[in-house]
């Protein structure tokens, strides 16, 4: 089922939109108005507004630096962590306001999965890494928790490969295996979005193509907002993408639409120099 | 060529350690085994400990050291935790915290003795006693165990604090669950590192546990640690030098039991929780 995909004959780099269009529906699950970060003082991005659409996958691309993580650890609250980080402006999720300082930010992290670039299992056994989260949210039935469990795994098409070796170290799995492991670490406590920054970018090809079939087979059931450099990628499973480009050190939203168009018919100049390679 | 010179003298380096260490061993050994005896561990001393045995002073080394890690050992992974998970790394009070830990780690262990006769012994009206000397034990370890438990800490890969964030995890969840049994070999090293002071510590103990080499009766009792009997023997005592190398083994032992069951218990109990691989 995870095949490997195959370079199709083409020479041009971006492949066709196999996905996309028609598949969701512009109903806005984050809406972001004139969000702007700084660290200690120095302004990182400024002024993004954009919805992101329930159910779609957006895509984040533009050059290092240029932001797309900080934006990302926002909408999770995970800038949080961060010493010195200063987050501005709005946004609304599920019809709350999650910038506040009074909102359960425990809940919320629960609700929006995220997935890092470099696979961070804990250093517990396979069955452990998706037992801790799921007792921290309460589920205290043992049957439960297998099966919880077994779902998780098979939902990231991992089930087969480590259903005999659920007790040894998560950490001795392949990198893909630890990215897909961490995925369904993620999807067992049942979010509505999952945030990925730049999930295949430590992997190797093929698993980079497994995870990303699976990135596609999660489209529709939940939000997806992923950061990829990979342009190939994001048009092949976006379904909206959002460039950031750097102007004078302060990362911007240059432009946000649809995946296709704004691959083909760029509105802005610095985006058709960045799609088409020409910059960045 | 500079690599051979280089190698040859890492080589001589490590033989001179090794070959000091093999006599230090030898010796102590040697002149040790026929000082000890049954009756050397379960007799109380007499003639100023050139006859008879240790057992008080083994009883007052080990309540001493209960004493100091019941005190030390909850602090110090209070206060490590506390600065390697929670305080602000940016403030100011962190890093003043941080100076003061590192100057107080190398402060000579006479001055803590000195402070500890000074504030248990005297104005906290303890006087010459078990609890003084493991107090003032305590103090002067508290420092080291904080600084290796919060470096062992700080070990942990940041990845996994993100991920339990990431999850909602609370805190305290990830602590206890990951990041405390991930640095357990780190944090048992410096307990052991602690543990050793507290059991080669000297001068801080004559000032404020005494050298009374009675049986104690209770903790407010003056009790004379094993190092102190050997200090005493050696160097007050004329004809004491076979009982001193008997009391410097039983020193050894008692060490390398702590350790070994220290290194046991930290695999039972924390590194167990994680699988490294
Ligand atoms: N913790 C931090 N403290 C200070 N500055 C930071 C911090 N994290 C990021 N920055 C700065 O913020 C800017 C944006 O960083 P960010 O990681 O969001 O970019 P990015 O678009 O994700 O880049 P990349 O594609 O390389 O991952 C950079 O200039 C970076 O130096
Ligand atoms: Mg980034």
């Amino acid at each position: 089922m995870n095949k490997p995909r195959p370079f199709e004959g083409k020479t041009y780099t971006l492949g066709s939109i196999e996905k996309g269009e028609h598949c969701c529906e512009a109903v806005p699950h984050f809406s972001i108005r004139d969000l702007s970060v700084s660290y200690h003082g120095e302004v990182v991005l400024s002024d993004v507004s954009l919805d992101v659409y329930k159910g779609c996958i957006t895509a984040l691309i533009g050059p290092s630096g240029c932001g797309k993580s900080s934006f990302l650890s926002v909408l999770n609250r995970l800038s949080d962590l961060i010493p010195g980080e200063h987050v501005s402006g709005n946004i609304t999720f599920e019809g709350q306001d999650i910038l506040t300082n009074n909102i359960d930010v425990r809940a919320l992290r629960t609700n929006i999965g995220m997935i890092f670039q470099k696979p961070n299992p804990f250093p517990l056994s396979i069955y452990k890494n998706l037992l801790l989260p799921l007792k921290e949210h309460g589920v205290r039935d043992k049957k439960i928790q297998a099966e919880k469990i077994q779902q998780a795994l098979e939902s990231v098409g991992l089930w087969d490969e480590v259903k005999g070796r659920l007790d040894s170290s998560a950490l001795a799995l392949s990198g893909g295996q630890q990215q897909r492991l961490c995925i369904a670490r993620a999807l067992i406590l049942e979010p509505s979005v999952l945030l990925m920054d730049e999930p295949c970018s430590a992997l190797d090809p093929i698993s980079s193509g497994i995870v990303e079939d699976m990135i596609q087979k999660l489209a529709g059931k939940y939000t997806i907002i992923i950061v990829t450099h990979n342009l190939a990628q994001a048009r092949r499973i976006a379904n909206y993408a959002a460039f950031f480009w750097m102007q004078e050190s302060v990362g911007q939203l240059i432009e946000f639409g649809r995946c296709q168009p704004l691959f083909d018919s760029p509105q802005n100049s610095l985006t058709a120099a960045y799609v088409s390679g020409a910059k960045g | 060529m500079i690599d051979k010179v280089f190698s040859l003298c890492m080589w001589a380096a490590a033989t001179v350690v090794l070959c000091m260490f093999s006599w230090l061993i030898a010796d102590v050994l040697i002149q040790g085994i026929p000082a000890l005896s049954w009756e050397f561990l379960s007799s109380e001393p007499l003639r100023s400990g050139r006859e008879g045995g240790v057992l008080p002073i083994i009883v007052s080394t080990a309540l001493i050291l209960v004493v100091a890690l019941g005190v030390a050992v909850p602090l110090g992974l209070g206060g490590a935790i506390w600065l390697a998970e929670f305080a602000n790394k940016e403030s100011r009070l962190f890093s003043v915290i941080r100076m003061t830990l590192d100057m107080l780690a190398g402060v000579p262990s006479i001055v803590f003795g000195l402070f500890g006769y000074a504030f248990f012994c005297g104005f906290l009206q303890l006087g010459f006693s078990i609890l003084s000397g493991g107090l003032t034990l305590a103090c002067m370890i508290l420092p080291i165990l904080i600084r290796t438990t919060e470096a062992g800490l700080a070990m942990v890969p940041n990845d996994w604090r993100k991920a339990g964030a990431a999850l909602g995890m609370r805190k305290t969840t990830l602590i206890i669950q990951v990041l405390i049994p991930y640095s357990a070999p780190a944090i048992t090293a410096g307990l052991l590192l602690s543990i050793g002071r507290a059991t080669a510590e000297t001068a801080a103990l004559i000032f404020t546990s005494g050298y009374v080499d009675r049986m104690p009766e209770s903790l407010s009792d003056s009790g004379r640690a094993l190092s102190v009997h050997i200090y005493d023997l050696s160097m007050n005592v004329v004809g004491g030098d076979k009982a001193a190398y008997g009391s410097a083994l039983v020193l050894i032992i008692i060490v390398v039991q702590i350790n070994f069951s220290a290194n046991l218990l930290s695999e039972v109990w924390l590194e167990k929780k994680v699988a490294r691989r």
